[in-house]
């Protein structure tokens, strides 16, 4: 990793949320996140850590009354200047809950996004994506014979997977994942974990986690929150064994959070 | 008050909605059995012809089933385009903010307007636009009724639909919305098919009132006898002839006109178990 060279995907510089005037959810954060890569958020309820990922595909805009400053730029591209609905086809997000349309089939959850947008495509075209898509996931060979059944039929893990891929499909620059497995069991647990190291090749992840060993196991970089504010930020690796400060150290102990 | 005798009170109080629909039920069918004797009951249903002259008396329902499907399936059709995009607004569009509390205080308000007035207001205002349009020379008729019909049911229809809609996940929205979809698109997407099943109950239970509204409709639709020949014609639901005729009826008229309300009793219990069933089968 320390040999690669390093290229920013995405770029926060003095980014703060508030959802109340005067009061910033997220406050001052800078950071830098690497192409290529498995970027945690950790920090406890509340930190802002769901909040700052929420602002990287736009998602506050859905809802009144939240202001966001400072700059984010995705691909050098200022995110908060274009518009929004581009910006969510180049960041995709994963929820909590796995959340796939209860009326649509799996294969119709998978190309969701090209329909959702409008977007025409062959019946071949189609079926390449999904094909793709779920492969990716490594759920193709448990539901390529029941692709025209509900997504909803699927088990919790199957169902995120399913999440995942409906966002793979449209090609994203980056995944964002916001606690992805805090409802799964960890049997799933374990399953995507292995299946986002795998994805990397392919898309640079941000996952917000309030499980620290999950980011200890599959993040590259960690990031810790504490009450808005970015206090730490560094290898994995080095977070978790020489953490500069003493909140950080505290919260991975377990003295907090 | 000791535990026992409340719940004998509760108990007390619950039973006589019971019978009092039971007996409701008894008097109507003891009423209507007269004229299901002599007419027999299909025929009384397949029958059209409403002669009340003396010695060769007949009666049958028919003209007026055929006149309240009419009239309450059009009222729906009138209703559905104002209702609907009312729904999005509460429920969606405007979720949670002031202005669609308002709107939707004023919707509930239109359902507490008196029936009579709406008939007023469709004799002064509607009768005179239809008559100009020479869609009908009194301007009283089906076309008339209706349009009033489908906006008296437009609060029924709207705040049971925007509470659907309301209901459906913010995550699945949010899903569809970190796609790059826009409010059209999750609406049409998302929104209107994940709640369409709740929708269309709201629009049954809402063709149930439709059914029995009685006042409004007997003011405007021109009271004939007969089935009407198309939309523009006079004619007469099951509720309207009962208000029109049952002052000075007597008899085998009587009896027939209770034996229509006992059909349209048991006509609108079907339809409100039906919309009640959709709703319970889709509980989201």
């Amino acid at each position: 990793m320390e040999n690669t060279i390093k290229e920013n995907i995405l770029t926060l510089k003095d980014v703060c949320i508030s959802y109340t005037p005067g009061q910033n959810a997220v406050n001052m954060v800078t950071a830098d996140i690497q192409k290529g890569l498995i970027t945690s958020i950790m920090g406890p309820s509340g930190c802002g850590k769901s909040t700052l990922l929420r602002a990287i595909n736009r998602m506050h805009e859905l809802y009144p009354g939240i202001t966001i400053t400072g700059d984010i730029k995705l691909n050098n591209k200022d995110i908060l200047k274009m518009n929004a609905i581009e910006v969510r086809r180049m960041a995709g997000m994963v929820f909590q809950r796995p959340n796939p349309f209860p009326t649509l089939s799996i294969y119709d959850n998978v190309i969701a996004g090209y329909t959702l947008n409008g977007i025409k495509k062959t019946k071949d075209e189609k079926d390449e994506i999904v094909e793709n898509s779920l492969k990716n996931v490594a759920l193709w060979d448990e539901v390529k014979d029941v692709l025209q059944k509900k997504g909803t039929f699927l088990s919790g893990g199957q169902q995120q997977r399913l999440c995942i891929a409906r966002a793979l499909a449209l090609k994203p620059d980056i995944l964002l994942m916001d606690e992805p497995t805090s409802a799964l069991d960890p049997i799933a647990t374990n399953r995507i974990e292995e299946l986002l190291v795998e994805l990397k090749k392919e898309v640079t992840i941000v996952i917000v986690t309030h499980n620290m060993s999950q980011a200890a196991r599959i993040s590259d970089y960690s990031m810790f929150m504490y009450l808005g504010d970015l206090i730490e930020y560094d290898t994995t690796k080095k977070m978790f064994t020489n953490p500069q400060d003493k909140r950080t150290e505290e919260y991975l102990t377990g003295k907090f959070g | 008050m000791s535990d026992k005798a409340f719940k004998t009170l509760l108990w007390f109080a619950a039973s006589i909605i019971l019978i009092i629909t039971g007996g409701m039920l008894y008097s109507l069918t003891s009423g209507a059995i007269p004229a299901f004797k002599q007419f027999g009951f299909f025929e009384f249903l397949s029958s059209s012809e409403w002669n009340p002259t003396e010695g060769s008396e007949k009666y049958g329902a028919l003209a007026f089933i055929i006149g309240t499907i009419i009239t309450s399936i059009l009222g729906i059709l009138f209703c559905l385009p104002f209702s609907l995009p009312v729904a999005l607004f509460i429920g969606e569009y405007f979720k949670g903010k002031k202005i669609a509390s308002l709107l939707g205080t004023i919707v509930d308000l239109l359902a507490g307007i008196p029936s009579i007035v709406y008939g007023l207001w469709g004799f002064y205002a509607l009768r005179p636009i239809i008559m100009s349009l020479g869609l009908s020379p009194q301007g009283f008729g089906i076309l008339t009724a209706s349009p009033v019909l489908g906006i008296m049911i437009i609060p029924y229809a709207a705040s049971l639909s925007a509470e659907f809609i309301r209901m459906v996940p913010n995550d699945l929205k949010e899903g569809a919305y970190s796609m790059g979809a826009t409010r059209a698109e999750v609406i049409q997407h998302i929104i209107l098919p994940i709640s369409g099943s709740g929708i269309f109950s709201s629009y049954i239970l809402a063709l149930g009132r439709a059914l029995g509204e009685t006042m409004a409709v007997t003011m405007l639709i021109g009271n004939a006898n007969g089935i009407p020949n198309s939309i523009f014609d006079t004619g007469n639901t099951m509720a309207s002839i009962i208000a029109n005729q049952f002052g000075e009826a007597y008899g085998l008229k009587l009896s027939s006109l209770i034996a229509v309300g006992l059909l349209l009793f048991l006509i609108t219990a079907i339809i409100n178990f039906i919309g009640k069933l959709i709703i319970k089968r889709n509980n989201l």
